[in-house]
């Protein structure tokens, strides 16, 4: 507890103090930093903004559950940066604006394609926040005994400080301390925990050992086990080759399409050092998505060797009743399933009435009934005590939960504020803003962001329901945002009736989709060539897209300069001396470095 | 257009471009939906240390390629960009 307090304490206090030193004093500040980040901080501030609350509390956990079929968020969630360093930083960061609705509604000459941008951006980043603003309040709820809502509060206000006064610029340097916290957190209880099993200390390596003293791999270990209880083998799945081809693709499409991330590769200074800085930022993602399958084998492990067959106590003075059991001749249940069992997110229910707590999968041998339901998200936050390791590195833990979902959610915030001040406000409703004003609107649509965000979080208080909606968030920005982006830089006759046509369809289809598939028929079997709600945006995007590039033919082919504009992203160095003299460009035009920045 | 001190070849440098990252593409594919899905069970029969060789591709391998895949393609990127006058 103490430990928890410290690490919290002092990690918020960094991320404030960062917050007071690096202030926006321009909308250029603001939104992209100045400019002029380095690509391998911008690499780290990009890991801390992608790797959310979902990334560091739920996916080793849903990799534990799902074994192989876990795969899909490892490839996916990485895959994408290749995506992104080959289709569309360099060519984005070429173009030299704010946001990803300033390059739709540019390039497509339309301030319809632009407002439908903004809402593809705006749906998708709240969808997303929600997500870790919960994050935040269970962390808090369960580790310093504040109520969930409260931590939301603190939460709340600790973005509120660097995203309202520091913007892209204070989110920068706040992110890169975060990523140091998370990935510290990340790895030393996986090392201490690879180290236990395997005696391996390098938890990649670890995930391909042999157990320790033991003549059998990890996995083929895990693998019996886990078949006897009547689980489905670790290394495989019982989902189809083609929905888990259809998930990977739509977190790749979605991952390279998130409006978030792509930001965040504006704020370097030119179209290669966006290349090498989206390879640092995968780099830096790697660190982590390479430990999370290892965690994820060690956690099933760990939980079903620590909790199966032992004799579950009933009342509240643990000590003593765990002794009357050990001096029995039995083992009793571990004192880490006690303390989580209050959060609800464990339970035990005595099928048989033997007094055992038995996990059982759909086809145990043994015909007995599964007992123990234990929910995903604790795999990760629960492994150091279900490890039993020292009390600071679970402090460490919690530090790093409420770094991974803080770093994210300034990141959506800034994405938020930045369509609702620049591309709603100055370049479609009240044209001719100034500077000053259009930063005074991004301070209030980021301040207004975070308490709606806060608001989502409270009424979402399950992980499991945000893990659906995150669907959401991926496959919109799969099937509206990456096609007319990719086809905007890759294809020049692409215009403004084929960018229409092609978002509004990928938005509705896919929102539709999903919807259907999530709330109406939750019926598999009725799935569009068996593939699941989380995959469908991967099916949906090339509709779009070939929707688009129908429509374009059929209409006429857009304006000479959008042409030009065209050719001159993809050439690094052309843009940024012709762009310059876009009457469009504003803040950028009041921006004059000085030149030891 | 045309202030451009030295001599750009905005074709070539584009064309070579799209070469280049087509050929990244294959790789990539081949990594996660090739090894990872498709070939699965075929590479599972093969084991990396103490683990099957698809998954290990799956939860791993794929994204170690990916990493080198990014920095091979800065790195030829500044290649093209010198042979092409590009400066970027």
């Amino acid at each position: 507890m103490d430990w928890t307090i410290f690490f919290v304490v002092a990690s918020f206090g960094t991320y404030i103090g960062i917050a007071l030193w690096a202030r926006a004093g321009s909308t250029n500040d603001f939104y992209v930093a100045g400019h002029d980040v380095h690509p391998m901080i911008n690499g780290m501030a990009t890991a801390a903004d992608w790797m959310s609350a979902a990334s560091f509390l739920s996916m080793a956990g849903l990799i534990a559950s799902l074994g192989y079929g876990g795969s899909v968020y490892l490839m996916g969630w990485t895959g994408g940066y290749v995506l992104l360093a080959l289709l569309l930083a360099p060519f984005l960061r070429e173009f030299g604006k704010f946001t990803v609705p300033d390059f739709v509604g540019d390039r497509y000459y339309s301030t319809a394609a632009r407002v439908i941008a903004v809402i593809c951006a705006l749906f998708v980043s709240f969808t997303y926040i929600a997500g870790q603003m919960s994050g935040v309040g269970i962390a808090f709820s369960r580790f310093l005994g504040v109520d969930f809502n409260t931590g939301i509060l603190v939460g709340m206000g600790i973005v509120f400080v660097y995203a309202v006064l520091g913007g892209m610029k204070g989110v920068t340097y706040t992110q890169v301390a975060q990523y140091c916290v998370l990935i510290f957190a990340y790895t030393v209880p996986a090392i201490f925990i690879s180290m236990m099993i395997t005696g391996n200390p390098v938890p990649q390596l670890g995930f391909i050992s042999n157990v320790r003293g033991e003549d059998v791999s990890m996995l083929e270990n895990l693998n019996q086990v886990v078949t006897e209880l009547g689980f489905i083998e670790y290394t495989s799945t019982n989902k189809s080759w083609i929905d888990v081809f259809a998930i990977t693709g739509a977190l790749m499409f979605g991952t390279a399409g998130l409006p978030h991330v792509i930001i965040r590769f504006f704020t370097v200074s030119s179209a290669s050092a966006a290349r090498v800085s989206a390879g640092w930022a995968l780099v830096f993602i790697a660190l982590l998505y390479t430990v999370a399958p290892a965690v994820g084998a060690f956690a099933r492990y760990n939980i079903i060797d620590t909790v199966n067959e032992t004799t579950y106590i009933e009342t509240d003075d643990y000590a003593v009743a765990a002794e009357g059991i050990t001096s029995d001749g039995g083992t009793p249940v571990p004192e880490w399933f006690k303390n989580w069992e209050r959060t609800g997110l464990v339970g035990f229910e005595d099928m048989n009435g033997d007094g055992l707590m038995q996990i059982r999968g759909p086809n145990a041998p043994d015909g007995l009934a599964n007992e123990v339901t234990i929910n995903n998200d604790i795999s990760v936050l629960a492994s150091p005590e279900i490890a039993q390791l020292p009390e600071w590195v679970i402090g460490l833990m919690v530090a790093g939960g409420l770094a991974a979902a803080l770093s994210t959610a300034a990141g959506l915030l800034m994405v938020i504020s930045s369509a609702i001040s620049h591309d709603l406000c100055r370049r479609t409703l009240f044209k001719g803003m100034s500077d000053k004003t259009e930063l005074r609107i991004a301070r209030v649509a980021a301040a207004g962001a975070v308490a709606a965000a806060g608001l989502m979080g409270m009424n979402t208080a399950k992980l499991a329901f945000v893990a659906q909606v995150v669907a959401f968030a991926f496959g919109l920005a799969a099937a509206s945002l990456f096609p007319i982006i990719f086809l905007g830089i890759f294809w020049k006759r692409m215009n403004k009736e084929g960018a229409i046509a092609s978002m509004a369809f990928g938005l509705i289809s896919t929102f539709s989709y999903i919807y259907y598939f999530k709330f109406v028929d939750t019926d598999p079997s009725h799935w569009f060539l068996g593939v699941s709600p989380e995959g469908i945006g991967f099916v949906f995007m090339f509709f779009s897209a070939i929707i688009g590039i129908v429509v374009s033919l059929l209409t006429a082919p857009p304006p000479q300069e959008i042409q030009d504009l065209v050719e001159d992203i993809r050439v690094p160095g052309t843009r940024t001396r012709h762009g310059s003299v876009d009457e469009d460009m504003g803040p950028m035009d009041d921006h004059t470095p000085t030149p030891a920045e | 257009m045309s202030n451009e001190p030295t001599k750009v070849d905005a074709k070539g440098y584009w064309s070579a471009t799209v070469k280049l990252t087509i050929s990244l593409l294959v790789i990539w594919f081949a990594v996660s939906y090739g090894a990872g899905v498709l070939l699965r069970d075929v590479l599972d029969n093969v084991s990396i240390g103490g683990a099957p060789l698809g998954f290990w591709f799956a939860q791993q391998g794929a994204i170690y390629v990916f990493v080198a895949l990014i920095f091979y393609y800065c790195f030829a990127m500044n290649k093209i960009e010198r042979k092409y006058g590009v400066k970027g």
